[in-house]
């Protein structure tokens, strides 16, 4: 599904952010994407959705090579991408329902089905209730929630997410983790960008550990679990 | 692509939202190729009908705004619309003439009728004269109640002031060539007077040739400032909704996505001013054509101020909203390609 070969990314102003970095992750995965700040982490997501381009290497989405993408072919492959980022959120002069509801009059839906899935994503992560407000009237979270419906409604085949619990209370943190298991659980492949560490540790997942630029550490589930259990005897 | 092999696609204890989510596709497909062309279509043209629709809304709900762009693009347009209706009329007024010069002999009183044909006869030997016509006295004076008006005052004089009048359609157009040739007519015994029409004529044209150019230098120069008025309202408008471009872009709108809301805001802009322009036009008319038909009927019979034609509103319209779309398209082309998700 996603594959980085010897990828490295150099902003024009500044250095390295991604240094030679390797990893395969296969389709119907969920991993998660650790590392201090200033590691590389929403770098690295940005490279998938083309919003920066590697400097050197090679990578591959759903066997598509980015490097080579022609700028007119990437709407296409972020169509397939849901994608949620703490800085590119909500329309607040749109409503709940019209947010939600944008990537699938990008693809095109008629509006009929568009009521249906965005009905079907709103009520997925317990926002039914809220379609016809302005996401000015919702909590912090809720807003979250929202930009996963919509990061969800187009049933992409990925979902990226950049600190997706960044300023929320535990709790909730982990209410959000667990619907982004729950799609993980019909097939879609799910990468966290997130360093609350505590949580990450609780979900049990493939854990890829970027310390300034470079992949430092790509853990299975398993091995977590053994250090895990080794911690607590 | 190969399922990673710990988990499967699905598993039956979901929530119930899961499986609605999920119930028309498998989970992950590239579900826009799932749907017919046909559907695509429609919802492609439903996208613009909503896009077109959205965007007036927009322009109507800042309407005091919106007017005062229809008001400038509209008296930009109006300005060279104008013009162009009253060179039309102008070339109206001078159209009888066929653009060859005359020259118009009048006879001496005692110059009798067989005299004065025998003497136009004479004339078509000159190499310069391609055609002569005799008109006697009492024709001229038959032609000249028809067309003035002024019978009755002719009629009560007891006789007939008209002078026979021959016409000569010379061979050539050059004033300079002709010149010899009416020097020679003036020399003649018979010949009371010479007038020579095709000066001012020359001149008249010249001077409509002129102001046509005049009208579409300043026409193409309004619309000029037509393009740049509506371009910088685009720009401001992307600016205004630069967040929302880039949430676009990133969820996957394609550039032509991107652009379409602003192509119908550009033919709205254009449209609408094209209409003020043309309620503009109109009202002037109105407010002229009465003088002018008074004044020009004192100088010849009837005269109407022609407006615009059906065809040729429709085409003012046309070009607004062409003019509209191209200023959206080229500030479109320019800012939105900067404006990138980051
Ligand atoms: N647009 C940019 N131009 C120049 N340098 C950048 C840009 N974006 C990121 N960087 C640099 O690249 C490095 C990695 O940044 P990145 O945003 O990927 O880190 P991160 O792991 O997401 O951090 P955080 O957890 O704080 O979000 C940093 O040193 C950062 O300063
Ligand atoms: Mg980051």
């Amino acid at each position: 599904m996603i594959r980085f070969d010897q990828v490295s990314k150099r902003y024009p102003e500044g250095r390295e952010a991604l240094s030679r970095v390797n990893f395969d992750i296969p389709a119907g995965d969920m991993v998660f994407l650790t590392g201090k700040s200033g590691a590389g982490k929403s770098t690295l997501l940005k490279l998938i959705i083309v919003m920066e381009r590697a400097s050197q290497g090679q990578v591959f989405v759903q066997g598509t090579n980015l490097n080579r993408l022609a700028r007119r072919n990437i709407p296409a492959i972020r169509r397939d991408i849901g994608v949620v980022f703490q800085n590119h959120q909500l329309l607040f002069d749109r409503t709940v329902f019209e947010n939600v509801a944008l990537p699938l009059t990008i693809a095109g839906y008629q509006p009929r089905e568009v009521g249906r899935r965005v009905r079907a994503a709103l009520a997925k992560v317990g926002l039914g209730d809220k379609e016809k407000q302005l996401p000015i009237a919702l909590s912090g979270g809720e807003q979250q929630r929202v930009g996963i419906a919509r990061a969800v409604v187009n049933k992409p085949s990925l979902l990226l997410a950049d600190e997706p619990t960044g300023n929320l209370d535990p709790g909730l943190s982990a209410e959000i983790m667990n619907l982004f298991e729950q799609f993980n659980q019909v097939g879609v492949t799910v990468l966290i960008a997130s360093h609350d560490l505590a949580l990450i540790n609780r979900m049990n997942r493939r854990q890829l550990l970027l310390h300034e630029g470079r992949l430092l550490e790509d853990r299975p589930p398993a091995t977590l679990v053994a250090t895990d259990l080794r911690g607590g005897l | 692509m190969a399922m990673a092999g710990k988990r499967p696609p699905r598993r039956p204890n979901l929530q119930a939202a899961t499986r609605v989510v999920n119930k028309a596709d498998g989970a992950g497909g590239a579900s826009t190729s799932k749907r017919s062309l046909g559907d695509q279509w429609r919802a492609y043209l439903a996208n613009h009908r909503r896009v077109a629709r959205e965007s007036l809304q927009g322009l109507f709900k800042v309407w005091l705004a919106s007017a005062m762009t229809w008001l400038v693009i509209g008296i930009a347009m109006a300005l060279p619309t104008m013009l162009y209706l009253i060179l039309s009329n102008a070339s109206t007024l001078s159209g009888d003439w066929d653009g060859k010069p005359r020259i118009s002999i009048y006879l001496q009183e005692s110059v009798s009728e067989a005299d004065g044909r025998g003497f136009a006869q004479q004339l078509l030997a000159d190499e310069l004269v391609v055609a002569v016509d005799y008109v006697s006295p009492s024709a001229a004076l038959a032609e000249f109640t028809q067309r003035s008006g002024f019978g009755d005052v002719l009629r009560s004089l007891d006789r007939n002031p008209l002078p026979a009048v021959i016409t000569i359609e010379p061979g050539v157009s050059q004033t300079g060539q002709l010149k010899p040739l009416v020097a020679r007519l003036e020399a003649e015994a018979m010949i009371a007077s010479v007038s020579f029409d095709l000066a001012w004529m020359e001149r008249l044209f010249a001077i409509l040739d002129l102001a046509e150019r005049f009208v579409t230098a300043l026409g193409g120069f309004l619309a000029l400032g037509v393009l740049l008025v509506i371009g910088n309202t685009i720009r401001l408008a992307i600016e205004n909704r630069r967040a929302e471009i880039e949430v676009v872009k990133l969820v996957g709108g394609t550039d032509s996505f991107v652009r379409r809301p602003f192509l119908y805001l550009g033919f709205w802009y254009g449209l609408g001013g094209a209409l003020m322009a043309w309620v503009l036009v109109g009202a002037s008319l109105v407010f002229l054509s009465a003088p002018i038909e008074m004044l020009l009927a004192s100088y010849q019979g009837d005269f109407l101020v022609i407006g615009l034609s059906g065809g040729e509103s429709l085409l003012l319209l046309l070009l607004g909203s062409g003019l509209g779309i191209l200023g959206a398209a080229l500030a479109v082309g320019r800012h939105l390609r900067q404006i990138e998700p980051s």
